[in-house]
C-alpha cells in the first residue's frame, strides 16, 4: 500500500510540477490543482496509512492512541482543502480577467518575444 | 517630584504644540506665532528654573520606562552643557518665530511652517537631553527627518526638493553609522545609559573595537556638523526659508555634530586618532569653508560656507580635547550661534526688501536701510572676529590653544598656521559682505526698492547684536560663569575656573588677530574686483564640486545600478520564476537530506489491496492525461482532473478519514463547477500553437519534464521513507485522549478545528471571505475576451433543440433536491462535533443547493425566488465566530476557550451543545457565503453579458431605422 501511495503522491508532484512551469494559465491552474492533490496527500500519509480506525473517540473511558488513526495530519488537510480552493477560484477569476484584458493566455499576459 | 515632572514637561512640549500647530486653520497666523513663541518661552522658563541646579553641579534625570527588554530606556539628563546647548535653542527658536512671524509670505501655511519647526526644536532637544545614547540615536534621527521636511517647506521648487534629500541622505546615513557606533559603545561601556558611558572612558579606549567605533562615530558627527568632505548639503540647503536656515546653520542641526564631538571628546578623545581625525578634519574645513566663502555671490550661500568654516573651527578645538580647548568650544558655539542667527536673519531682510540675494547686484544698501545695515555690520564684524565683540573672544582662545597646546605632532606644528589663514579669509569674506552689500553707489536696478523692514522683524536681530556686544565687552559677567559650568560638566568637575577676559595684555594671540586683521583686509582689497566677476571659487577648485561627486554616486547607485541588477538577476515572467523555485525547493531538499535520507531497517509495510492499485492506476493515468491535455483540450483536462481529484477522495475514505473524503468530495464538486463556469469566458484555442513545434519548444518541454519527474521522485521517495517508519507518540495522541474530556466530542478531527486550534480556523475562514471578496471585486469590472462576448453555438444555431426544455427533468430533479440537500447540510454540520461532519463540509454542502438551482434553471428563475446574500453570510460568519471568541474572555478565559456539554432535546435525543458549535455556526455561515459568492459572480458575467448583447442589438437596431 505504501507504496501505491508513494508512487501516487509522485506522479501527481511531478504532473503538477510540470504543468506550473508550462506557458498557459489554463495548464497552471490545473497544474496548482494536481500538486494541492500531491501536498495533501503527502501531509496526510505522515500519519501513517491506518486502514479502518477513523479517530472517533468513544464517550469516556481510557483511550489507547495507538488504536486510532492520526488526526493531527487530519485536521492540517481539511482546511488545506477549503483553501486550495479558494486559492483555485482566485487564480481562475485571475486567469479570465487576465485573458480578457490581455487578449492571450499566457501566464505573462504577452505571448514569447522572439 | 515637579522637578521631575518639569522636566518631562520640558521634553514633550515642542512635540505638544506641534500637534496642535498642526489642527489649526492655513490662515491662523496671529494665533500658530503665538502659540509657538509661547511654546519657546515656556521651554526657556522651565529651564530658567533649572539655573539654580545647574550652576550648583548636579545633574537633573528623569525617567520613563519604554523598551526595557532593550535597555532603551526613555532616560533624560541635563548638565551644565545640555542646559546651555537647550537654552540656546530655545532663545534663538523664540527669535525665529519671531522673526518668520513677518518673514513668511501670505502664502505660506504658517501653523505647518511653526509645527514643523517645533517638531525640530523637540528633536533637537531631544539630542540635548536624553539620557540614553540609542535613544539620543532616534532623536537625532528625527532632527534629520525634519529638517529634510523644513528645507523643502517650498516643496514647489526642485533646488528646495533637491537639497532636502541631499540634507536627509547625507545626515541620515551619518545618523546610522552614528547608531552603530552607539550600538558598540553601549556595548563597550556595558550599558547605554549616557552618564555610565561617560564614565567609562578608559574601558572604551582600550577596547579592541575602538577604531571602527570610533569611525561610525566621526561618520555621524561630520555628516551633520557638515565637515569636509561631507560640507556640500548645507550649501544646498540654502533653498529653505530664511527663518529655516537661521535655526538651522546656527545654533540647531550642524550643532547638534560638534555638541557629539564636545560631549564624547572625553570618552573617545585624547587618541593620536582622535586628534588627527578630528582637528585634521576640523583645520581642512575651516581653511576650505572660508575659500569658498570669499567667492561665492549668493548672499546666503557666503553665510553658508562662512558657517561651516566655523563648525571646522569647533570641530579643530574638539579635536584637541585639553579642558580649555572644550570651554573654548563651548564659548564659540554660543557666540557662532547668536553672530550667525543675526546674519542670517540681516541676509533675509535684505533679500525680502530688495528682491535679491545677489552681491553682485546689492550695492550701497546703507542708504535707504540705515539700521539693518548697522546691525548687519556689528554682526558680520563678530564673525570676522574684531575685538570687543564675542567672536573676537572665542577666536582667541582658539590661537591661544593653537600656539599653547603640543602633542608634538606635525597637525600640531601646522595649528596656528590654519588658525591665522582660515581668519584671516573669516575676516576677508566678512569684509566682502559688508563693503559690496552696504557701501559703494546705490543699486539702482534691483527687484524691489529697498526700505527698512517692520519693526519687528528687526527686534531678534537688535537683540542678538546686542548680545553681541555685552559678550563681547563684559563677557565674565555674562556668559562667563554659564560657560564654566557646562565646561565642567564635560571635562570634569574638578576643572578649575576659567576667568574670560577681554584684555590679557600683548601676547601671541593678540599679535595673530591683528596678523589675521591686516592680512584679511588685504586679501579682500586685492582680490574685490576679480571675486565680483569670476566664477563662485577660486581658481580651478570651482570645478570640483562635491554636490557633483553626490549626484554622480547617487545617480549611479539609486538608479543604474538597481536597473543593471534589476536586468541581470531578475525577470517579469512567471515561469523563469516558478521554475528558479521549484529548482530551489529541490536543491534545499537534497542539501537538507543528503546522506541523511535512509529507510528504516525493518519497513512497516501494509499488504498490497490490488483494488488500491487499481484505484491508482486510474488516478495515475487522470494526473498524467490532465498534464497532457490541459494545453489543447480544456475540458479533457477538468474531466481528468475531477478523476483524480475523486481518487484522492477514495484514498482518505481508505485511510480512516472520512472528515477529509467528505470535504474532499464537497469540494471537489464546487471546484469542478467553478472551473466549468471559468471555461465559459476563456476563449477555446482553435488552431495549434506553430511555435510549439520548434525545436526550442520542445527543448523547454524536455528541460521541464526532467525537473518534474526529478521533483515528483524526490516527494515520493521522502514519503514513502516516512511512511514506513514506525510512527512515535506525537502530539496527536494527546488530541486523540483529550478530545472529549476537554472538547466535548468524539470526532477529533473536528474538535480539532473548532476547538483546540480555533483560533487556525478561524484564520482560515477570513482568508475565505477574503479570496470571496478579492474574486468578486475582480469581477465587476469584468472585461471578457472578445471571442467570448458572443452566444455560445448552442444557444445560436438555428437548428438547435429548443432551449425551452433543455435538462428539463434533471432541473425538476434538482429543484427539488433544494430541501433534501439543506436537511444533509443540517445533518452534517449538528453531528459534525460527534461523528465525520462540520462547518466546513455543512456550508460546502448547502452552497451546492444553492448551486444546483442555478444550474438546473437559470439565473433570472432563482434569483426571482431566493434572495441570497453571501456577502452577508459572511460578514454574519465571521461576526459571530469572533463573537463566540470573544465570549470567553466574560468569563475570564482566553480568547476562544470553548465550553461543552449536551443537552436533550426531545425527540432528537442527547446533542452536543458546545460553545464550539457556535463557532462551527460561524464557519459554516463563512463557507456558505464565500462559496456562493465566487460562483455566483461568475454566474452573473452570462447575465450582463446577455444584457450587454441585448443594449447592443437594440442600439443597431435604432440605427437601422434611423
Amino acid at each position: 500500500m505504501e507504496i501505491i501511495l508513494s508512487a501516487a503522491i509522485g506522479i501527481l508532484s511531478a504532473s503538477g510540477i510540470w504543468l506550473v512551469l508550462r506557458p498557459r494559465s489554463f495548464q497552471v491552474v490545473i497544474g496548482l490543482c494536481l500538486l494541492s492533490y500531491a501536498v495533501n496527500l503527502f501531509i496526510f500519509s505522515m500519519g501513517r496509512l491506518t486502514p479502518g480506525a477513523p479517530p472517533i473517540m468513544p464517550k469516556g473511558g481510557f483511550i489507547d492512541p495507538t488504536l486510532y488513526a492520526d488526526p493531527l495530519p487530519q485536521a492540517l488537510v481539511l482546511t488545506a482543502i477549503v483553501i486550495s480552493f479558494a486559492t483555485t477560484a482566485l487564480f481562475l477569476v485571475v486567469m479570465i480577467v487576465s485573458r480578457g484584458l490581455t487578449g492571450t493566455d499566457h501566464v505573462d499576459g504577452k505571448e514569447r518575444s522572439q | 517630584m515637579a522637578e521631575h515632572n518639569l522636566f518631562l514637561l520640558l521634553a514633550c512640549l515642542p512635540f505638544a504644540t506641534s500637534l496642535i500647530l498642526l489642527t489649526l486653520p492655513q490662515g491662523a497666523r496671529g494665533a500658530s506665532s503665538w502659540l509657538s513663541a509661547l511654546s519657546m518661552a515656556g521651554g526657556l522658563a522651565v529651564l530658567f528654573a533649572f539655573l539654580p541646579e545647574i550652576q550648583a553641579g548636579n545633574v537633573l534625570r528623569a525617567r520613563l520606562e519604554w523598551v526595557p527588554s532593550l535597555g532603551m530606556n526613555m532616560a533624560l539628563r541635563m548638565d551644565g552643557f545640555a542646559w546651555l546647548f537647550a537654552t540656546l535653542v530655545l532663545s534663538i527658536g523664540l527669535l525665529v518665530v519671531i522673526y518668520a512671524r513677518y518673514y513668511m509670505g501670505r502664502n505660506d501655511s504658517l501653523p505647518r511652517f511653526y509645527a514643523l519647526l517645533l517638531a525640530f526644536t523637540g528633536a533637537m532637544q531631544g539630542i540635548l537631553i536624553s539620557g540614553n545614547v540609542l535613544v539620543m540615536v532616534v532623536f537625532w534621527e528625527l532632527t534629520s527627518f525634519m529638517s529634510f521636511l523644513l528645507i523643502g517647506f517650498w516643496h514647489q521648487g526642485a533646488a528646495a526638493r533637491d537639497g532636502a534629500r541631499t540634507a536627509l541622505i547625507i545626515t541620515a546615513l551619518g545618523g546610522l553609522c552614528l547608531l552603530v557606533a552607539m550600538l558598540m559603545l553601549g556595548h563597550a561601556a556595558g550599558s547605554y545609559d549616557l552618564g555610565m558611558i561617560l564614565r567609562a572612558g578608559e574601558k572604551i579606549r582600550a577596547h579592541s573595537l575602538y577604531g571602527p567605533m570610533l569611525a561610525l562615530f566621526l561618520m555621524g558627527a561630520f555628516t551633520k556638523s557638515a565637515q569636509f568632505p561631507f560640507h556640500f548639503w548645507l550649501p544646498g540647503a540654502m533653498a529653505a526659508p530664511t527663518p529655516v536656515s537661521a535655526f538651522l546653520h546656527s545654533a540647531t542641526m550642524v550643532k547638534a555634530g560638534v555638541f557629539l564631538l564636545v560631549r564624547f571628546a572625553p570618552v573617545l578623545g585624547g587618541t593620536e586618532a582622535w586628534f588627527f581625525a578630528v582637528t585634521g578634519a576640523g583645520c581642512v574645513t575651516l581653511v576650505l569653508g572660508a575659500v569658498v566663502a570669499l567667492y561665492r555671490h549668493d548672499l546666503k550661500g557666503l553665510l553658508a560656507y562662512s558657517t561651516i568654516s566655523h563648525l571646522g573651527l569647533i570641530t579643530a578645538l574638539a579635536g584637541i580635547g585639553g579642558r580649555v580647548a572644550l570651554l573654548a568650544a563651548i564659548f564659540h558655539i554660543c557666540n557662532h550661534a547668536v553672530f550667525k542667527a543675526s546674519l542670517f536673519m540681516a541676509a533675509g531682510i535684505i533679500d525680502h526688501e530688495t528682491g535679491t540675494r545677489d552681491m553682485r547686484r546689492l550695492s550701497g544698501l546703507f542708504r535707504p536701510m540705515p539700521y539693518t545695515a548697522t546691525l548687519a555690520i556689528v554682526a558680520a564684524a563678530a564673525m570676522a572676529g574684531v575685538p570687543l565683540l564675542n567672536g573676537f573672544l572665542s577666536k582667541e582662545m582658539f590661537f591661544a590653544e593653537a600656539v599653547d597646546w603640543h602633542n608634538g605632532t606635525w597637525l600640531d606644528d601646522a595649528l596656528p598656521y590654519f588658525a591665522i589663514v582660515g581668519s584671516s579669509l573669516s575676516v576677508a569674506y566678512s569684509l566682502r559682505f559688508i563693503a559690496t552689500v552696504f557701501f559703494g553707489p546705490q543699486a539702482t536696478d534691483l527687484p524691489k526698492p529697498p526700505h527698512e523692514p517692520p519693526a519687528w522683524m528687526r527686534r531678534p536681530v537688535e537683540l542678538l547684536v546686542l548680545i553681541c556686544l555685552l559678550v563681547g565687552i563684559f563677557p565674565a559677567l555674562t556668559l562667563g560663569p554659564i560657560i564654566n559650568t557646562a565646561a565642567r560638566s564635560v571635562a570634569g568637575a574638578d576643572m578649575p575656573y576659567y576667568k574670560i577676559a577681554v584684555w590679557h595684555g600683548v601676547n601671541a594671540p593678540l599679535m595673530m588677530s591683528l596678523a589675521a586683521l591686516g592680512v584679511g583686509t588685504l586679501i579682500y582689497a586685492l582680490s574685490a574686483k576679480s571675486i565680483s566677476d569670476g566664477p563662485e571659487g577660486p581658481f580651478l577648485l570651482h570645478r570640483i564640486r562635491g554636490q557633483r561627486v553626490y549626484d554622480w554616486l547617487l545617480f549611479r547607485l539609486t538608479w543604474r545600478l538597481p536597473r543593471l541588477a534589476l536586468r541581470w538577476l531578475s525577470t517579469e515572467a512567471l515561469q523563469p520564476q516558478l521554475r528558479l523555485l521549484v529548482l530551489t525547493a529541490i536543491a534545499v531538499a537534497c542539501g537538507a537530506l543528503w546522506g541523511a535520507l535512509s529507510f528504516a531497517s525493518d519497513l512497516r509495510l501494509h499488504a498490497p489491496n490490488p483494488g488500491f492499485g487499481l484505484l491508482w492506476l486510474v488516478g495515475a493515468a487522470c494526473a498524467i492525461g490532465a498534464a497532457w491535455q490541459a494545453k489543447y483540450h480544456r475540458f479533457a483536462a477538468l474531466v481528468l482532473l475531477g478523476g483524480a481529484g475523486v481518487v484522492t477522495c477514495l484514498t482518505f475514505a481508505w485511510f480512516s478519514s472520512p472528515d477529509l473524503a467528505l470535504t474532499q468530495l464537497l469540494v471537489e464538486v464546487a471546484t469542478t463547477v467553478l472551473l466549468l463556469l471559468g471555461l465559459r469566458w476563456l476563449p477555446k484555442r482553435r488552431s495549434e500553437i506553430a511555435e510549439d513545434k520548434l525545436l526550442p519548444a520542445k527543448v523547454r518541454r524536455a528541460r521541464d519534464l526532467v525537473i518534474a519527474v526529478i521533483g515528483g521522485l524526490g516527494i515520493a521517495s521522502i514519503a514513502f521513507a516516512m511512511m514506513t517508519r514506525p510512527l512515535i507518540s506525537n502530539l496527536g495522541d494527546w488530541f486523540l485522549g483529550n478530545a472529549y474530556y476537554e472538547g466535548g466530542g468524539t470526532n477529533v478531527v473536528n474538535v480539532i478545528l473548532v476547538d483546540f486550534r480555533a483560533f487556525d480556523t478561524f484564520g482560515e475562514i477570513a482568508v475565505l471571505a477574503i479570496v470571496g471578496l478579492t474574486v468578486y471585486a475582480l469581477l465587476r469590472r469584468f472585461r471578457p475576451a472578445p471571442e467570448s462576448v458572443e452566444a455560445p453555438d448552442q444557444q445560436t444555431l438555428a437548428d438547435s433543440p429548443s432551449l425551452d426544455d433543455y435538462l428539463y427533468v434533471p432541473s425538476v430533479v434538482m429543484v427539488w433536491m433544494f430541501p433534501v440537500l439543506i436537511m444533509v447540510a443540517g445533518y452534517f454540520f449538528f453531528r459534525g462535533h460527534d461523528l465525520p461532519g462540520g462547518g466546513f463540509a455543512a456550508g460546502v454542502t448547502l452552497a451546492i443547493a444553492f448551486l444546483v438551482q442555478y444550474i438546473g434553471t437559470n439565473v433570472r428563475w432563482v434569483e426571482s425566488r431566493i434572495t441570497v446574500l453571501p456577502i452577508r453570510w459572511m460578514g454574519i460568519g465571521l461576526l459571530v465566530s469572533v463573537a463566540t471568541g470573544m465570549g470567553a474572555w466574560l468569563f475570564g478565559y482566553p480568547f476562544l476557550t470553548a465550553h461543552a456539554r449536551y443537552v436533550h432535546i426531545p425527540l432528537v435525543g442527547e446533542v452536543p451543545a458546545a460553545t464550539a458549535l457556535l463557532f462551527d455556526i460561524g464557519v459554516f455561515a463563512t463557507v456558505v457565503g464565500a462559496v456562493v459568492l465566487m460562483l455566483v459572480a461568475i454566474a452573473h458575467q452570462s447575465l450582463r453579458a446577455s444584457r450587454r448583447r441585448e443594449m447592443d442589438e437594440a442600439a443597431a437596431a435604432r440605427k437601422e431605422v434611423a
